[in-house]
């Protein structure tokens, strides 16, 4: 009982100040003397209610345990047998709604921001370990002279050609952007998740004789049956995101001014365009913005916007800060860093000068009424609470849809309405025999915990059909 | 991988390349392009139509145009060097099948992506006039080609200073009264797709444009690419490049084509310094 009374180790960060004019990772992460007293605030509960948060069931009090003894090599091996990316999860995943929950020791302060900070600790040992070159090599399997190809490098593929390989298969990663990575390398902003990391566990791949080919596009450059029946390749897994950006189909949306979170932040995390003077990709000089959306897409874009040099930045949403889907720290980072939020609002139209660059938005006033669908309340616009604002840059950050060309270029695959595959849920397999599907393009746009666990369901089916043949 | 095989200039800022690309000269149809990127980290991704592919031998044939940074500096490579990163083949390919009477609209670099829809639309089994057009004498590309595979080319230049002296939209309206076309094909600078489709659209005739707007990825996922088609909003980079010319808010378009334009030329101008190309030149 007396760990409950260590205090919580807060996480050292970038001076928001400081950290606005620069791309550099906001959290710095823990010193190993915190890590250690963080990790001793865990009461490693007989019921372990944490584990039921997280998604892969992760054996926390095991590694949290370890964590406390200084243990971090033995630590992070615990993780890996449930996660394969820890590093990753531990910065990017919303704890406040899954592990962290649970935690008794919230409970007991009646409070989750006082939960044990499992993904800091989680993060901590993952990181020590890479730095520390601790990490295993993961054990290939005899060759079983099976051919996998994987559609796309974000998570869920990255896991799924992983534990394929170690089932002793050949794999074969094709990503149709000239980096590798998905979402976790061109959408998440390098203040929130550095890429050397992305590149480390891809480079993990590598080393375990995974070959990544970039530069193409599953249904163009070559279509799943060409894979199937011509290049040999006996199953296929599908991880190919949500890459389709939803507009509002608001008057305004198409003027110069007007962005897709998914073009802003690929602009400046694939394309470097942060760097002025060195990338070749120019970037929109942005004084005043507005972003439409309360998802961590939004906050991504806010804050990014921020350090592009806007001098104000407003995040728009039509709900309030409760409704909020973004991750707890990201909404609280944003506000430090100066990015203001204007709840209860939504966007009529934009409008744009005469040379169709944008200068304002007209915005509603909304009350929040009987819940909807997703269990939120629903907003409702308040008839002549209409009202213009000056805006030179909209960036709409309202979610992605499923990119519909690996459905359109195979037949037999089978999409529900949202265009998302629909696969059985024990092994991930579409409709279409001997190929699976994991992510985002089955789940629509969700998280990179889940993608990844349906990355590893979708592999262990994929090995136990691939004996088989 | 992506290997320069050949290289000519047709102009003074217009080169041709062969590419070694095999899977792309595989599965690509007329009307389709390429991304490419280079240049390590920093480099930009650009769009460029497959102009000619060789399936047996592998390879693709580009023809553009150095109008900025990017441009340049693939103008620099030379036979042998290779292009880090090209995917393709991306975008719908054209609608090529029997119309009967075709007329084909090439202006400036235009004509380059308009000669394997001319072969296509002959092999079809139409006939074909082409009418290509260019600033002035020294910027007119593949005239040869064109001659050896319509059954009428009509040469215009801005200036006079070879074939007819006047703009496409000329010897257009003119073949729209007396010829009366069944399909109308128009590629060239934005400006002049505009006119052109404005021209065919009192007679009614099938026109076909392929728009050239600012792309990064070229899969759907960045909408930077978005035009507004019959009031709908359309992704250049998968719905098109080919649009039904009359249907194209071209004024959003062109806007939309300028974002960056102040900074594009200050790159230009700072690579002609860097490269020691004179202005003009590339
Ligand atoms: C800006 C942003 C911030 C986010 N923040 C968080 C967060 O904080 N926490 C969290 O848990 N989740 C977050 N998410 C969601 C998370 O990133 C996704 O759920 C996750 O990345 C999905 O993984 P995936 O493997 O399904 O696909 P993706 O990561 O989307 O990767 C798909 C890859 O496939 C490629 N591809 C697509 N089609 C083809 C094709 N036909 N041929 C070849 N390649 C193809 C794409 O180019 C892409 O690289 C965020 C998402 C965004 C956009
Ligand atoms: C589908 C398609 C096919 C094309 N085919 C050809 C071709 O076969 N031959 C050819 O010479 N040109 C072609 N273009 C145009 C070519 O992509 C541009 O000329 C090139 O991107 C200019 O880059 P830059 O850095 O040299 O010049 P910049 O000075 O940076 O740009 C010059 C102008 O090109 C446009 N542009 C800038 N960046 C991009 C970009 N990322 N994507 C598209 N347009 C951009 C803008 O309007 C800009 O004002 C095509 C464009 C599209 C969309
Ligand atoms: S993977 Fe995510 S949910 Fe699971 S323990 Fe780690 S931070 Fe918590
Ligand atoms: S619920 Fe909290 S205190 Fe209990 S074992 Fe899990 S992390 Fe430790
Ligand atoms: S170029 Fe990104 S969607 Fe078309
Ligand atoms: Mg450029």
């Amino acid at each position: 009982r007396d760990r409950a009374q260590i205090p919580l180790q807060e996480m050292p960060t970038q001076a928001p100040e400081i950290r606005v004019a620069n791309m550099q990772e906001v959290a710095i992460g823990y010193t190993e003397s915190q890590v250690r007293i963080e990790a001793m605030r865990c009461l490693q509960c007989k019921n372990k209610p944490c584990i039921a948060g997280c998604p892969v069931a992760i054996d926390i009090p095991a590694f949290i345990d370890k964590a406390a003894q200084g243990k971090f090599a033995e630590s992070v091996e615990i993780i890996k047998q449930s996660s394969l990316l820890p590093s990753i999860c531990g910065r990017v995943c919303p704890q406040e709604s899954q592990c962290q929950l649970y935690c008794t020791v919230g409970k007991m302060h009646k409070d989750i921001d006082q939960s044990v900070s499992i993904g800091r600790i989680e993060r901590f040992v993952a990181d020590y370990a890479r730095e520390h070159e601790l990490e295993k090599v993961p054990q290939v399997g005899e060759p079983t002279g099976r051919r996998v190809a994987v559609v796309g490098t974000g998570p869920a593929s990255i896991s799924a050609a992983a534990d394929l390989r170690r089932g002793g298969h050949e794999v074969v990663m094709f990503e149709a952007l000239h980096k590798a990575g998905g979402v976790l390398v061109y959408g998440i902003p390098e203040f929130r998740l550095p890429k050397k990391i992305v590149e480390h566990e891809l480079n993990n791949l590598v080393a375990m004789g995974v070959e990544i080919r970039r530069n193409y596009l599953v249904g163009k450059t070559r279509k799943i049956s060409d894979l199937m029946e011509k290049d040999g390749f006996d199953a296929v897994f599908v991880g190919s995101g949500a890459g389709l950006p939803k507009f509002m189909n608001i008057e305004g949306e198409n003027y110069i001014g007007v962005f897709s979170a998914n073009e802003y932040l690929t602009r400046s995390n694939l394309m470097k365009a942060y760097a002025v003077g060195e990338a070749l990709t120019p970037l929109f000089d942005s004084h005043k913005v507005a972003v439409f959306g309360g998802g961590n897409v939004a906050m991504d874009a806010a804050r990014t916007a921020k350090r592009l040099g806007a001098e104000e930045v407003t995040i728009v949403y039509r709900r309030t800060e409760v409704e909020m889907p973004a991750r707890k720290e990201e909404v609280a980072h944003a506000k430090e860093e100066g990015v203001q939020f204007l709840y209860l609002h939504a966007p009529l139209r934009i409008t744009a000068n005469e040379k169709g660059r944008v200068n304002g938005v007209e915005l509603i006033t909304c009350e929040l009424g009987e819940p909807d669908a997703s269990g939120r309340r629903s907003p409702i616009e308040i008839a002549g609470s209409e009202k213009m604002y000056d805006y030179d840059t909209v960036i709409v950050a309202i979610g992605n849809d499923s990119n519909p060309l690996i459905k359109a270029t195979t037949d037999g695959i089978e999409v529900n309405r949202r265009g998302n595959f629909i696969v059985n849920e024990e092994t991930c397999e579409t409709t279409l025999k001997g190929v699976y599907a994991g992510g985002d393009i089955v789940l629509g746009a969700a998280t990179v915990i889940l993608a990844m666990g349906q990355g590893r369901k979708a592999a262990k089916a994929m090995n136990d059909y691939l004996q088989t043949l | 991988m992506n290997t320069i095989l050949s290289k000519q200039r047709l102009s003074a800022e217009v080169f041709r390349m062969e590419i070694e690309a095999k899977e792309i000269a595989e599965a690509r149809k007329p009307g389709q392009f390429i991304i490419l990127q280079m240049g390590g980290d920093f480099g930009e991704r650009i769009p460029l139509t497959i102009a000619d592919a060789d399936p047996v031998k592998g390879s693709i044939t580009l023809i553009f145009q150095a109008v900025g940074e990017t441009t340049h500096r693939l103008a620099l490579f030379e036979v042998g060097d290779t292009i880090e990163n090209l995917l393709g083949p991306l975008g719908k390919p054209t609608d090529i099948k029997k119309y009967g009477k075709v007329v084909c609209v090439g202006g400036g670099i235009g004509v380059a992506p308009l000669f394997p829809i001319v072969q296509g639309m002959k092999r079809a089994g139409n006939e074909v006039k082409v009418i290509m057009g260019a600033r002035n004498k020294d910027l007119l590309i593949m005239e040869e080609d064109m001659k050896a595979t319509a059954d009428e080319v009509i040469v215009v230049t801005d200036d006079g200073s070879y074939g007819r002296k006047a703009l496409v939209t000329e010897p257009l309206k003119e073949l729209c009264e007396q010829y009366k076309p069944d399909c109308v094909v128009i590629i060239g600078p934005p400006i002049m797709m505009k006119f052109a489709a404005l021209t065919t659209k009192p007679y009614g005739i099938h026109t076909i444009v392929s728009l050239n707007t600012i792309m990064i990825d070229g899969t759907g996922m960045c909408g930077g690419c978005r035009v507004t088609i019959g009031g709908k909003t359309k992704f250049v980079c998968v719905d098109g490049p080919e649009f039904d010319g009359h249907q194209v808010d071209w004024d959003n378009m062109l806007l939309r084509l300028g974002t960056y334009k102040s900074k594009e030329q200050e790159a230009h101008h700072r690579c002609h310094i860097g490269m020691h190309i004179k202005e003009g030149e590339a």
